[in-house]
């Protein structure tokens, strides 16, 4: 119970899947060896705790942000120019967390000291215009980043797929790439964590006030500029972390893998798709969305190829793998029109009846 | 928090902190000085000039749009004067924002219930108990911890016999109960100054006593200013030591609530209006 901060998850369906989700993800180098999978378990992870970490200033202060990619990207490069500059070793992993994390934070404290104290779309257009030049900088800066190639690095010796450590433990090898994977996951975990214990926190239940009442919150003494910009300097901290994992695990970091704004948008649906302020919604919403972009094609290819089989008309052209954005998109008009609230908020409400 | 007495302590300390307390209220003082705002060619409030003694209960009346309530706002901080000052315990307070005049000491219910909606009854009131206590940015330790800060929140909605209601959202509560809620907000920021627009406007008829019940406990603390926006004038009879009328942003009559009653610029400003008003 303290370690989820006093705020279980509420539903028991909802705690039955979590713990399926937490399951799987903690075997999956042992469940699932293949390389396509454990990339999607290891996609679920970072993306869990990235949109955990815009929960905290969506769904838990009510501010709307475009920057959050821009956070990510910074943890990301930092590890990438880190590592590609200093060689694959464990310093230079650390100076990259070292320089990434605390410019995210600081930039994320400028951002909102400057812009927050305003009417919420005031910061919503700056984060957008800030994002946007820190893309065409990163594009264009290639002596530094690599311009639109990014920049592709060794890993230090322990976690290279080549480091072997163990052969047949339970059928699979252990080898650099698992304990890569491992590091990512806990620290996925940590982060959703700490997110989840700052919520319920005093400082916590002060975001939920402003969400609701930015006024009242003032008017009971809060001075709402900093809590939003300490919730601000947290996220982007995450999200920085977020994007170290992940460039620790793809050996790469680029303009298209961590700063476009697609990413941006993919977030923004993983946490209305697993409902806002709540932090559980996050796991959710980044399961159901990465196994959708990444399975979908292929279910699609089974169910269409089928479908000429049995000779049925039309829906082997309707199910055509090609066509698989449109279902994707429709699966998301779908499940916002039916659970508005997310998939936690309907289970949550589900529960109290 | 403001130097109450704490039980086990030794006698004599009680014994001078008591004195200290008997002194405060000499030192504790709200005044407005040719308070002043314009919007753009309207002068809501216009030079009003005023102090407050504390162990007194200040209604100020008037007609609607007299600038009751923007009055209000100038002194918690809602709105900043155009010119003019407001004074607490000897400061200067006009430049400061609303959150720190609160932390400095102002408390304030709002006329229209503003609260935290989608919140239950006990979070809204646990807000304002953790804002008292000055718990701002502790984000380490989970709420359910603060056993003490729940602990007084509880006191409060039983005070304002809000506790069977605690777990209901705000927004659920029916009007009499928000604005009890409302006050409660003030009661657990233990201000120094009380500031009460309206609190009984829209309530049940059994519901206000709940309410002025309240305000007259609160009356019996010498130490505290209390500010009541009124219109029902057998409320301000009942609960007033001194009766302010604004009419038209200005200060028009300061007293006795008989005298003032009685004057006739107050039943030609005010109570030839609100006779009409109090009747709807």
């Amino acid at each position: 119970m303290m370690i989820l901060s006093g705020d279980p998850p509420r539903s028991r369906v909802l705690s039955a899947l979590l713990i399926v989700i937490v399951a799987l993800l903690a075997l999956a180098p042992f469940l699932f060896p293949g390389a396509k999978p454990l990339n999607v378990a290891t996609k679920i992870c970072v993306f869990a705790a990235l949109v955990a970490s815009y929960d905290l200033l969506l769904g838990y202060t009510g501010t709307v942000s475009f920057a959050h990619t821009m956070f990510y990207g910074i943890g990301s490069y930092g590890i990438a120019i880190a590592l590609y500059t200093l060689g694959p070793t464990w310093t230079a992993v650390g100076a990259g967390l070292a320089c990434g994390l605390p410019l995210a934070v600081l930039l994320a404290l400028a951002i909102g000291l400057f812009s927050l104290r305003v009417q919420a779309i005031f910061f919503a257009m700056i984060t957008l215009a800030v994002a946007s030049a820190f893309l065409v900088l990163a594009s264009q800066l290639s002596g530094l980043t690599g311009g639109e190639d990014g920049r592709s690095f060794q890993l230090p010796e322990l976690l290279r797929p080549g480091t072997v450590f163990a052969k047949g433990v339970f059928g699979i090898t252990v080898s650099g790439r698992t304990l890569t994977y491992y590091i990512v996951f806990v620290g996925a975990a940590a982060m959703i964590l700490a997110l989840l214990r700052v919520v319920n926190s005093p400082f916590g239940r002060v975001l939920q006030a402003i969400r609701e009442n930015r006024f009242r919150a003032e008017a009971l003494g809060y001075r709402t500029v900093f809590h939003l910009t300490l919730a601000n300097c947290i996220a982007a901290l995450v999200a920085a972390f977020a994007g170290a994992l992940n460039a620790l695990w793809l050996r790469y970091a680029g303009p298209d893998t961590s700063l476009a704004f697609s990413i941006m948008l993919d977030i923004l649906l993983m946490v209305v798709i697993g409902g806002m302020g709540t932090i559980y919604g996050a796991i959710i919403g980044a399961v159901i969305f990465i196994l959708a972009q990444n399975y979908l094609q292929a279910l699609m290819g089974l169910a269409s190829s089928a479908a000429a089989d049995a000779g049925l008309p039309l829906l082997p052209g309707l199910l055509h793998p090609d066509r698989w954005l449109l279902w994707l998109g429709l699966l998301f008009i779908a499940s916002v029109y039916f659970f508005p609230t997310g998939v936690v908020g309907r289970l949550r409400g589900a529960a109290r009846q | 928090m403001d130097g109450r007495v704490k039980p086990g302590h030794d006698d004599g300390e009680a014994e001078r902190v008591e004195i200290i307390l008997r002194q405060r209220p000499m030192t504790l003082s709200l005044e407005t000085r040719d308070l002043t705002i314009r919007f753009g060619g309207h002068v809501a409030v216009n030079g009003v000039s005023c102090s407050f003694r504390p162990g007194e209960l200040t209604a100020i009346v008037g007609p609607n749009g007299a600038g009751k309530t923007t009055y209000f706002n100038l002194i918690s901080g809602q709105l900043t004067a155009s010119t003019g000052e407001v004074w607490l315990a000897g400061r200067n307070i006009t430049a400061m924002s609303a959150p720190l005049r609160t932390r400095a000491g102002l408390g304030r219910a709002f006329q229209l219930t503003n609260l935290f909606p989608n919140l239950s009854v006990e979070e809204n009131v646990r807000l304002a108990v953790q804002a008292a206590a000055g718990v701002h940015y502790d984000m380490l330790r989970p709420w359910m911890r603060r056993t003490d800060l729940i602990a007084r929140a509880d006191a409060i909605l039983d005070g304002v016999a809000l506790g069977a209601r605690r777990r209901v959202a705000a927004t659920a509560l029916s009007h009499g109960d928000q604005r009890k809620l409302e006050v409660a907000l003030m009661m657990a920021l233990e201000p120094k100054v009380f500031m009460f627009d309206e609190p009984t406007a829209g309530m049940s008829v059994d519901e206000v006593p709940v309410v002025l019940d309240l305000i007259a406990r609160l009356k019996q603390d010498p130490t505290k200013i209390i500010l009541l926006v009124e219109h029902k004038m057998d409320v301000v009879r009942s609960l007033a030591d001194r009766i302010i009328v604004l009419h038209n942003g200005q200060l028009v009559a300061d007293g006795k609530p008989a005298e003032v009653i009685a004057s006739p610029v107050v039943q030609e400003a005010y109570l030839g209006v609100a006779r009409g008003k109090t009747a709807a």
